[in-house]
């Protein structure tokens, strides 16, 4: 380590100088292993996501100096910081390019730590602490949608929150606090504009804070055995910092290259009388619009989201302790019936969709369009099980890993149908004839 | 040292650990309460829209009412039905269609026929009723009072 610093500060400057190093340094480990060097082992996924935090509290503090969360004018301040205010549609576009961005590198982020086994062993409370991460980058760019109060954001939201209306019992009611009335209005766009400003960036950078700290606590990224590859430990400055600043930069760069080349959208003002078509939510939720097509409704907003939340919140606790963990797939046996649980899903839910669409008349009642996809759903994940452990002998780690990729592949297929292949009246088409919104 | 539950020192324990449990419900209770819907149902709609006379109306036509969120339907018989514009499926505002001679929703194409009744899914029922009443040939419509309906039945039309 060639950094000059005496080795007992004499004066006071020294002192200060030493204390503030020493504090910045102390939020990065001395040494690491030089296996959690490799790219390939994180793709810098997680401190990615950390910059791109940091790029929307940012721009998103320079913007609340110009945005007014009323309706009637919110509009206008919005046209007003794209028109008026030098490098306005700058900072609006690296705002609304971070936060796009940030869900897809928070949820590529998901996909790296269940396929390498970071969530395994003592990482599996950091797992929990993330799936509240990822629910609250959710809600934090699910309430910004609102505040341009476009058409695009005032249907979204509107049908969006109109999903809750499908949970049993509780749903107008949830619907109306979360709006703050029956409808859109200016009600609530001061509860989205506090959730957006204020409650999810407080919530994020306490629950963010705590996820470091485990991971920290863990002994940084999961990285694999020993054995393995050798295990020589280097230092952290400069190894591992020269490489987290050029990640940084490439990401920054990126950032700046679409805020600056495509800026961010801005339709017509909100007209609570004319719906477009097709009226889309976010893409991040398009998954459940496409659900709320095929099933009846209180699986489709209710059963399946809970089931997913808490399937994901349970899923390192379905491990037994003492699983191997830091490969990719965990295994050779793994990546297999990895593999396969992908393909399976990848051919099956378009599959799937194709026939609801032609054959079955949309969603049902209950019984025929709830309770029966449901048990089919489960018989299908316990066939697969049943053939994995049997034709790969997988263990319980890599038979959790592959029903895992099997059920959020099929989601992901649901969602880009639904982003790319629905186009007027939500009708299936071709992404280049109309269905991309 | 006696049972806990019967010394003093335990009993005012317990007393505090009640007094902290109801101290939480009060602030549960004020949260909740706080957070409740401000906007009323049909708080930014008038409590009464004259449509105009009877006459207006050709059967088999729909006119729409912006400030009071509804359709006015007069079906071949003569009778009115008032329907609300959202659609029931995901709230979006239905547009009348007077060469289909249907309500069809632009968000995912649901449709309904002029007595609001569901043509085609995903809407889960009929378009939201409100309270019409004709007086003096003036029709008259409450777009405060919705109700919600599982199908249309012929005594909802309104005769002059």
């Amino acid at each position: 380590m060639n950094v000059n610093i005496p080795a007992w500060p004499k004066t006071d400057k020294e002192r200060a100088r030493r204390t503030r190093f020493t504090f910045l340094f102390h939020l990065r480990p001395v040494t690491l292993p030089a296996r959690a060097l490799r790219w390939s082992q994180t793709f810098g996924l997680g401190g990615s996501s950390l910059l791109l935090l940091i790029l929307l509290a940012a721009t998103g503090l320079l913007q609340m100096l110009v945005y007014q969360p009323v309706p009637g004018v919110a509009y206008d301040s919005v046209v007003s910081l794209e028109r008026d205010v030098t490098f306005g549609p700058l900072i609006r576009g690296v705002h609304y390019w971070s936060a796009n961005l940030l869900v897809l590198v928070v949820l590529m982020h998901t996909a790296r730590v269940l396929l390498t086994g970071g969530h395994l062993g003592v990482r599996r409370f950091t797992w929990v602490l993330g799936a509240g991460l990822l629910l609250g980058v959710l809600a934090a760019s699910f309430s910004g949608y609102l505040l341009p109060w476009d058409q695009r954001s005032y249907w979204a939201v509107t049908i969006s929150t109109g999903m809750l209306t499908y949970v049993p019992w509780l749903g107008e009611f949830l619907q109306r606090v979360v709006l703050g009335g029956p409808n859109v209005s200016d009600a609530t766009l001061v509860n989205f504009y506090t959730l957006h400003t204020s409650i999810a960036p407080v919530a994020l950078l306490l629950t963010a804070g705590w996820h470091f700290w485990r991971v920290r606590r863990a002994g940084g990224v999961v990285v694999p055995p020993v054995d393995s590859v050798d295990d020589e430990k280097v230092h952290f400055w400069p190894n591992l910092l020269v490489r987290e600043i050029a990640q940084g930069l490439a990401v920054v760069a990126l950032v700046l290259l679409l805020a600056a080349v495509l800026g961010a959208p801005l339709g017509d003002r909100a007209n609570a009388g004319m719906s477009p078509n097709p009226a889309k939510a976010p893409w991040y939720f398009m998954g459940f619009q496409e659900l709320l097509i095929h099933f009846h409704p209180a699986f489709a907003v209710l059963v399946f989201p809970l089931l997913a939340v808490l399937g994901f919140v349970a899923l390192p606790y379905l491990v037994p302790e003492g699983a191997a963990v830091g490969t990719w797939f965990l295994s050779p046996r793994g990546r297999r019936a990895t593999l396969l649980a992908a393909g399976l899903a990848l051919v099956l839910t378009p599959a799937l969709v194709l026939v609801d669409e032609f054959a079955a008349g949309g969603p049902g009642n209950w019984l025929i369009s709830g309770l029966v996809p449901v048990l089919t759903l489960t018989a299908v994940c316990g066939g697969f099980t049943v053939l994995i452990r049997r034709r790969l002998a997988t263990d319980t780690a890599e038979t959790v890993q592959a029903v895992a990729v099997l059920l959020s592949t099929a989601f992901l297929v649901l969602m880009i149908i639904g982003v790319w292949f629905r186009g007027a009246g939500m009708a299936l088409t071709w992404p280049w004839t109309g269905g991309a919104a | 040292m006696s049972d806990p539950q019967t010394t003093r020192r335990g009993f005012l324990g317990w007393l505090w650990a009640g007094l902290g449990v109801v101290a939480l419900g009060e602030l549960v209770w004020v949260g909740l309460t706080f957070l409740r819907p401000r906007r009323k149902s049909g708080e930014d709609v008038p409590e009464l829209l004259v449509c105009g006379p009877v006459e207006d109306f050709a059967p088999g036509t729909v006119t729409a009412f912006p400030a009071g969120r509804f359709y006015l339907a007069r079906l071949q018989d003569g009778g009115f039905l008032a329907m609300h514009r959202e659609c029931t499926h995901l709230n979006c505002t239905v547009p009348w269609s007077q060469a289909d001679e249907r309500f069809i929703c632009p968000c995912h194409a649901s449709t309904f026929d002029i007595t609001g009744q569901v043509l085609s899914a995903p809407a889960p029922r009929p378009l939201d009723l409100l309270a019409v009443r004709v007086e003096n040939g003036l029709v008259k419509v409450n777009p405060q009072k919705r109700t919600r309906r599982s199908a249309y039945r012929p005594e909802q039309v309104v005769h002059a």
